[in-house]
């Protein structure tokens, strides 16, 4: 064992001991090769953390009630005590910004600085879906765009109609990206230069489509006729949008006839930062779990090398079981699978299967078994989200160690069933199911524009493709009354199961409806 | 690469803007929680913020959910006796084990449905005091040095060293060097043309002594140009302070209450509130405010707060005694021209026949000329004595200036209170 000489001990830090341990931290996390974007590290005290949690993070953003509501719950729960305020807070953006709490004890910031300095943020530099979805370098020069412009608009247009349209952009705002198509990167200065540009094209756009209604088909408005104008047939008809479109928030961008281009823009703002959170709602075990791997393997070199003491580590290994416990389903504390617990489990059990493999490894993962551990977990790090990790990679061992177990729950029968467990007939069937429960289709109803009824009453038709008879939530209404302010025109809901219309919901209610 | 930034000392309340606008939206949902526990609070207890509850359905931000129903598969965590096959019932309330934790039901039961959070003590009183202002908040312009304040007034040329103003200093001596260098510089160069014109001439026709002359004078110009001080004296310019008078910032309010027999602990209870919630709208609107509790049945007698709410005593009734004492202070501690008067009375409405109009007439000889506002709150159910209606002519008189009011119980305090002081249109 080397000679031990700890940098600091006991609780207190300061700068330079922060710098000291930071530089052993990156010493570290170079030699396991973890490619980061450079740190901006910044201490900030309790209060500034809880204003930092009430806008999710964003170290700027646009004013609205919903933060608001947010922080005074944060406060709320922080003063009685129900919750210590989360050890981290990381922004996926480049410079990555960590924040660390003045509050905190060395080791909280020694583990903070492995966790969120070099776990998250190598995750945020890595995995294909932050690659694809978000442009790290801009996000802050964005957000800066979008305050100052939902600032103006507010000048402009008053607090209050401005706050009426975000309210009902964030009600669809988990509806605002194309899950398929890589979107065009964000960037302020662009943003600002293309705006004026963009607000005339749009509303021309806009009024091409809606030009020739709500009256009837005219005679000299065939097909053949009007070609110049409407090189795309919209007027031919057939249903519009030909294809169904799933991207709500950018479908009433461009098509929803009354918006004003000012109102466009807002929708587009609020559409932009929801697709900077879509790859986080998808990674949150991957992505919890791979800084966890990393501040358990980092802080145990730390040890090894001398550079802290036995009480911080034993401080430090108190925090970390905490934090990827996973309490029983019927323990008083279980709040649904911890995130924490499940990613570090299989990033871990992964290491061990490339090291130590056992037959049963090499019999479920043939190719991963006694390969090189540190390329493996950056392969699959890179390459998979939630759903498809958990699919890939979740072990037997794993399921066996949290003792999973899978229930069916029918409304139709009385009783719910045990339909498997973590034995040789269930394993494959409770990580289908699992991985299932990550997808982003399954946790949220797949909703989609189906038609516009661009040549009658403007209506808009949206079709909710319904699973295993899982019905929406009462609030479909209160959404679609939002949708209904956007579009301008009634709005309509049919929720499909096997190519048969099983519900229908619109907006405005008839008279008699609202009486209900 | 890595930077740490201390923030710590940057802006705190980033989120301030976001909360007054959740505080704005609910407003009326606040407001009712608000006069809900003016009512309820007991009087020791006002000085913190409130604890306000809103229905979280009223608040939520709705999204496209899956509602309760249908078929589903859950996988949790920590099996311990379950094979596969088992049958189990299903826990109250279904939303137990989702994993997901997505809580798509309405159904997960306590603790969802109130959205609750605490009002900070100002933003507490600013609720009770909305839309309230005191009458004739005449700030009086005083004179005494208690009430002038320094305040920045441009600069000035003398002052003292501490509050020198380089910069416009410098400013002024770099114009004055400009200023006084000037003819000498033209001087100089007139000098040194003639000079090198003499010298130019052919050494026959060159005049010495001109020569030595002019020479003499460039030596004596660049002199004088170098005698210039870089800084002097009267370039210097100081911050000017001035003295502003300030409003006065004081403000005393008189307490009097019967003690008589008649009054119940109720009803000191009552009239205990509406003297806090008095004190506390004063103590928002001035700097500094005093409190005189005056006591009364027929004899007046100043006294501190616990003794003055809580001591029983017996007897008749003598309004104008407390009148009397009222004025007796005024003369002795507070002038008029120096503190701002307010007094609240507080009355079961019994007197002595004959003292009703005694006190209308130390009321409007005496006390009203010199008083912001006096307040009068009668407690009781019964019907209105003398007293009252001796009252009802001084507010005739000074109807801007005097306000009466009858309550019943606890509950109208604060509507009565709210009314007393509602804002008045000025005239």
């Amino acid at each position: 064992m080397t000679r031990r000489q700890p940098i600091a001990t006991g609780s207190d830090w300061n700068f330079e001991i922060l710098d000291a341990f930071e530089r052993e931290i990156a010493r570290l996390a170079d030699e396991y090769r973890l490619d980061t974007y450079p740190n901006q590290i910044e201490v900030i005290t309790t209060e500034q953390m809880m204003d930092a949690y009430a806008s999710v993070g964003m170290p700027v953003g646009y004013h609205h009630w919903s933060f608001g509501k947010q922080f005074l719950a944060v406060e709320q729960a922080y003063r009685r005590g129900q919750m210590g305020l989360a050890y981290e807070l990381v922004i996926n953006s480049d410079p990555c910004i960590a924040y660390l709490m003045e509050e905190n004890t060395l080791m909280m910031q020694v583990l903070v600085m492995a966790h969120a300095c070099y776990g998250h943020n190598s995750f945020f530099k890595g995995n294909y879906l932050f690659r694809t979805w978000t442009d790290a370098s801009s996000i802050v020069d964005y957000l800066v765009f979008a305050r100052k412009y939902i600032g103006e608009c507010e000048e402009r247009h008053g607090v209050e109609a401005v706050e009426q349209l975000l309210d009902a952009c964030h009600a669809l705002q988990n509806y605002g990206v194309d899950r398929y198509k890589r979107p065009s990167p964000i960037s302020a200065a662009e943003e600002s230069r293309r705006q004026a540009e963009r607000e005339a094209h749009l509303q021309a756009q806009v009024n091409m489509l809606w030009r020739t209604i709500p009256g009837p088909l005219r005679e000299d408005a065939l097909p053949g006729l009007v070609d110049q104008e409407d090189p795309l047939g919209l007027h031919e008809g057939g249903r519009y949008p030909p294809e169904p479109q799933e991207n709500l928030l950018y479908f009433i961008e461009k098509n929803a006839p009354l918006l004003a281009p000012w109102q466009r823009e807002v929708v587009r703002i609020v559409r932009k930062l929801a697709q900077y959170f879509y790859p986080q709602r998808q990674t949150q075990v991957m992505n919890e779990g791979w800084a966890c791997f990393w501040h358990y393997t980092l802080m145990n070199r730390l040890y090894e090398e001398g550079l802290v003491d036995e009480g911080l580590m034993l401080e430090f290994l108190q925090s970390h079981t905490s934090v990827v416990q996973q309490p029983a389903f019927d323990s008083p504390y279980f709040s649904g699978i911890n995130p924490y617990a499940l990613g570090f489990a299989i990033f871990t059990d992964l290491k061990r299967i490339c090291e130590a493999p056992t037959q049963e490894d090499r019999e479920w993962f043939p190719d991963t078994a006694g390969s090189d551990w540190r390329e493996t977990l950056e392969f699959a790090m890179r390459n998979f989200k939630d759903e498809s990790f958990i699919q890939q990679f979740l072990s037997p061992k794993v399921m066996r160690d949290l003792k999973l177990f899978m229930v069916v729950d029918d409304d139709q029968e009385e009783m719910l069933e045990v339909a498997a467990i973590h034995d040789e007939r269930g394993y494959r069937r409770i990580r289908d199911s699992l991985a299932t429960q990550y997808a982003l289709a399954v946790r949220e109803p797949n909703i989609q524009v189906y038609a516009a009824d661009i040549r009658g009453d403007r209506s808009l038709t949206l079709r909710h493709v319904q699973d295993g008879r899982r019905p929406l939530a009462r609030s479909v209404y209160p959404v679609i009354r939002h949708l209904h302010q956007l579009w301008g025109f009634p709005v309509r809901l049919e929720s499909v199961e096997n190519d048969e219309v099983v519900r229908r919901y619109h907006w405005p209610l008839a008279e008699e409806e609202r009486r209900e | 690469m890595t930077y740490f930034i201390d923030r710590r000392a940057n802006a705190k309340h980033k989120s301030a803007v976001n909360r007054q606008r959740f505080l704005d939206r609910y407003r009326t949902h606040i407001k009712r929680s608000v006069e809900e526990a003016v009512n309820r609070r007991s009087i020791t207890d006002m000085e913190r913020g409130e604890k306000v509850s809103i229905p979280a359905r009223d608040i939520s931000e709705p999204v496209f959910q899956h509602g309760p129903g249908g078929k589903r598969a859950i996988v949790a965590p920590g099996n311990k006796e379950f094979v596969e096959g088992d049958r189990l019932r299903r826990p109250g309330g279904g939303g137990g084990g989702d994993g997901a934790g997505e809580g798509g039901a309405s159904n997960q039961g306590e603790g969802m449905d109130e959205f609750a959070f605490s009002l900070s003590r100002e933003e507490f009183l600013d609720f009770v005091f909305d839309g309230l202002e005191l009458p004739h908040l005449e700030r009086k312009n005083l004179v005494d040095l208690d009430e002038v304040r320094q305040v920045r007034a441009g600069v000035s040329r003398d002052g003292t060293p501490a509050r020198i103003n380089i910069v416009r200093s410098m400013r002024e001596a770099q114009a004055r060097r400009i200023a006084m260098r000037a003819p000498i510089r033209r001087a100089l160069r007139e000098a040194q043309a003639a000079l090198a014109e003499e010298e130019r001439k052919d050494p026959v026709l060159r005049n010495p002594a001109r020569i030595a002359e002019l020479k003499a004078e460039v030596e004596r110009l660049e002199k004088r140009l170098e005698a210039v001080p870089f800084i002097d004296t009267y370039d210097l310019r100081y911050n000017n302070l001035i003295d502003q008078p300030q409003p006065s910032s004081k403000a005393v309010m008189f307490c009097v209450m019967d003690v008589s027999g008649s009054m119940t602990q109720a009803h000191k209870d009552i009239a205990k509130r509406f003297f806090l919630l008095l004190y506390l709208f004063l103590e928002r609107n001035y700097e500094k405010v005093e409190l005189v509790f005056v006591r009364h049945h027929t004899a007046a007698k100043e006294v501190d707060e616990e003794e003055f709410f809580y001591s029983r005593e017996t007897g008749g009734t003598i309004v104008s005694s407390a009148l009397t004492l009222v004025d007796e202070i005024i003369e002795a501690r507070y002038p008029a021209g120096q503190w701002n008067l307010y007094v609240a009375q507080a009355s079961d409405g019994d007197n002595w026949d004959d003292d009703s109009v005694a006190c209308r007439k130390l009321l409007v000889e005496r006390l009203m000329p010199r008083l912001q506002y006096f307040t009068y709150v009668e407690i009781t159910p019964h019907a209105h004595q003398a007293l009252w209606e001796e009252y009802e002519r001084v507010e005739a008189e000074y109807d801007t200036r005097f306000a009466m009011r009858q309550i019943v119980e606890a509950g109208d305090i604060y509507p009565v209170f709210r009314e007393l002081f509602k804002r008045r249109v000025a005239f």
